[in-house]
């Protein structure tokens, strides 16, 4: 088994440097079927789009546990070609406008073309529009090619992604675009790389789902599809800033999030919470008083009811194209959920429902 | 042409010296005699052939960038940060940024939009509420890697799109980058460049170097903003990329010199140069403090048009700077000739 065209780094850098806006998710799904293929022993794409791996269980009549991650990522889409080029959009998922001025886009045109976000100079501010913040109708996208050019290449419907190298800050944190929720799916290649040195009981579903940003959507098929015993999201979480109320975040560094709430099932919150105090694995603790705005909220209420949990890392500057997180917390929540897995017997997951 | 590689490097207002040493290797290269003076502005004295009389020209443009400088670190290892020049604030939020001479990478943040009040979302992100993260975990972290005074500037990387070029600082590398053409050619009379520091706080570097140069004709060479955006009314317009180098009429520092003006209208007439006039008379460019330097200078201002200007990353055309270069070679040649 080889892993060595991946490191956790590499992964992530081309997870977060390619695009894959909210419906448009196929080219990162190449890129994670790459990378996990050493580790699962089927793969498949179901009817709308989401990227399903299995990784048999030793032996036969283990429990069934679905792991997800969304692979999609907020996005931009063109709406309008003005006269000389200039594109009007709108937004795929959640952007706070006032981001986005100065930004550098890549447009999936007929060949990828790059293009700036621009906005009218403060200097021509009228004297309603100062303090104001941008919204996206004040905005647009400037390719600085000839609006024939632009009309040939771009279309309206035609989807784009901030442009965004990755890059390492101090203490093994990383900073980027699209962390949200791409350091999720390298929680889960996390935990598949160290699954194969592990026996496991459970057959492992590893699931990178679609459009999450626009409404958890691919979870409610993919839990469907897989008809899991278990679910368990892994996501982010607001992390640590300046100014920030500090019941709102988790800091950094310190270990994943297990939630607790009505979203989460007690039971699956306690084990995860256990194991991690029985492998010396830092972690923290959150609660969500309704269902989470994660992929969590659509797998509790798939078919009959699934008992669901929610793992998160620990990301400041959630939705901004310079999120951040640390790779450590990343390792670790990968760890805590390969112990999980190994540790988990039928037993457990039939008591799931004596609650 | 230089103007990708020397947009690249960090130097905002007080803190040019990379600029400097990029250029000054070039001069000595090419056997320019040049010095700095006790600023940072690096004079090149361009000798005509056959040690061809001075001119008494003077082309200059200014090397600084606009940027920020860490003001405070906080306890949680967050730097906050002054802004150094005119620098566009609704650009700054979810940008990367290069920090000190060590170019520590950072990021500005900004709060979530999920942790946002309906009207937090309304109001501009005010800069002061800003700041800059490392990764440090503390404030005696973040010192190891950086310093009270540091200087910051924009990460962005610069491409080439068609005849267009996409990158920061633009403003005024895009003058530097011509002056070096300049420097390159072969003339019959002798005239001094001088690459200034400190433009985007105030012009003062080329207060000090007109002083030392002492012109009596004077050539600015700028970087001005372009207008041919959505949202910017007709009456606003200024100046579009792809018109041709722009001339100053006036701005807020100086008027321009009627003949100086006259003969570069001509010459682009002439040689069939697309050019247009910068509309917007506001702001102000070393042209101020060279035009009012001893007991004067005629002085000229030439720009190539430039789209978002003062954000991290702006758009210029490549034609528009070629036309720049070949006007300015024919006005020293024409003004060395004829006076003005």
């Amino acid at each position: 088994m080889s892993d060595n065209k991946y490191d956790l780094h590499k992964l992530l850098k081309e997870l977060t440097e390619k695009g894959g806006a909210s419906g448009y998710e196929e080219s990162i799904a190449k890129i994670i079927a790459d990378a996990f293929a050493p580790y699962i022993d089927e793969q498949r794409t179901d009817n709308l789009g989401n990227l399903i791996f299995l990784k048999k269980g030793n032996g036969t009549g283990g429990p069934k546990v679905l792991l997800c991650a969304h692979m999609d990522e907020i996005g931009l889409m063109i709406t309008k070609i003005e006269e000389n080029g200039f594109l009007r959009f709108t937004s795929l998922g959640g952007f706070d406008p006032r981001t986005l001025p100065g930004q550098e886009v890549v447009i999936r045109g007929r060949e990828p073309l790059e293009g700036i976000i621009g906005i009218k100079p403060p200097h021509l501010f009228e004297n309603d529009e100062k303090g104001k913040g941008a919204e996206m109708e004040d905005l647009f996208i400037d390719t600085g090619l000839p609006e024939t050019t632009v009309r040939r290449e771009i279309k309206v419907g035609t989807v784009a992604i901030i442009k965004r190298t990755l890059l390492t800050l101090l203490n093994d944190c990383i900073t980027g675009k699209a962390l949200d929720d791409r350091a999720g799916v390298a929680v889960l290649w996390f935990c598949a790389r160290e699954l194969a040195n592990l026996k496991h009981q459970a057959d492992i579903y590893l699931v990178a789902t679609i459009q999450e940003e626009v409404g958890t959507r691919g979870a409610l098929v993919s839990a469907f599809g897989v008809s899991p015993d278990i679910g368990i999201a892994v996501d982010v979480c607001h992390g640590d800033f300046p100014g920030a109320q500090e019941y709102e975040v988790s800091p950094l560094g310190k270990g994943p999030v297990i939630t607790w709430g009505p979203n989460i099932h007690p039971q699956l919150a306690e084990r995860l919470t256990e194991t991690a105090k029985e492998n010396h694995l830092p972690h923290q603790k959150d609660v969500s008083p309704g269902p989470t705005g994660t992929d969590a909220r659509a797998i509790q209420v798939s078919l009959g009811g699934i008992p669901t949990g929610l793992l998160s890392i620990p990301l400041r500057y959630m939705h901004t194209s310079v999120e951040l997180v640390n790779l450590e917390d990343i390792k670790v929540a990968g760890k805590l959920l390969a112990f999980f897995l190994t540790g988990l017997r039928g037993d457990f997951v039939e008591g799931l429902s004596c609650i | 042409m230089y103007i990708k590689e020397l947009s690249q490097l960090p130097g905002v207002s007080g803190d040019e010296s990379r600029v400097r040493n990029f250029i000054k290797e070039k001069l000595v290269q090419w056997g320019i005699k040049n010095q700095t003076d006790s600023m940072g502005n690096l004079y090149a004295f361009k000798e005509g052939r056959g040690k061809g009389e001075d001119s008494g020209i003077m082309l200059t443009a200014h090397m600084d960038e606009v940027g920020l400088m860490v003001s405070s670190i906080e306890k949680s290892g967050h730097l906050r940060f002054y802004k150094v020049g005119g620098i566009y604030e609704h650009t700054l939020v979810s940008k990367p940024v290069k920090i000190g001479h060590r170019d520590v990478r950072g990021v500005i943040g900004a709060k979530a939009i999920h942790l946002q009040k309906k009207d937090e979302r309304k109001k501009a992100l005010e800069v002061d509420k800003l700041y800059i993260d490392i990764g440090a975990k503390n404030r005696e972290d973040a010192e190891k890697a950086i310093k009270i005074g540091d200087y910051v500037s924009f990460d962005s990387e610069a491409s080439t799109i068609e005849n267009l070029v996409k990158g920061k600082a633009f403003d005024n590398r895009a003058g530097c980058a011509a002056l070096l053409e300049i420097l390159q050619k072969d003339y019959p009379f002798s005239f001094t460049v001088v690459f200034t520091v400190q433009e985007e706080v105030g012009s003062r570097g080329a207060r000090a170097a007109a002083h030392r140069v002492n012109p009596r004709i004077a050539l600015v060479l700028e970087t001005t903003g372009a207008m041919d955006i959505p949202g910017v009314k007709e009456q606003n317009g200024s100046v579009a990329i792809g018109g041709g180098p722009a001339f100053t009429l006036m701005d807020d520092s100086f008027m321009a010199h009627p003949q100086i003006l006259d003969r570069l209208v001509s010459i682009a007439g002439q040689e069939k140069i697309p050019y247009q006039f910068r509309r917007y008379t506001g702001s102000f460019t070393d042209a101020g403090a060279v035009a009012l330097a001893h007991s004067g200078a005629a002085v000229g201002v030439i720009s190539t048009p430039c789209r978002y200007i003062h954000t991290p990353v702006s758009l210029l055309s490549l034609e528009d700077w070629n036309h720049l270069v070949n006007i300015i070679d024919l006005f020293i040649r024409s003004v060395s000739e004829k006076g003005i």
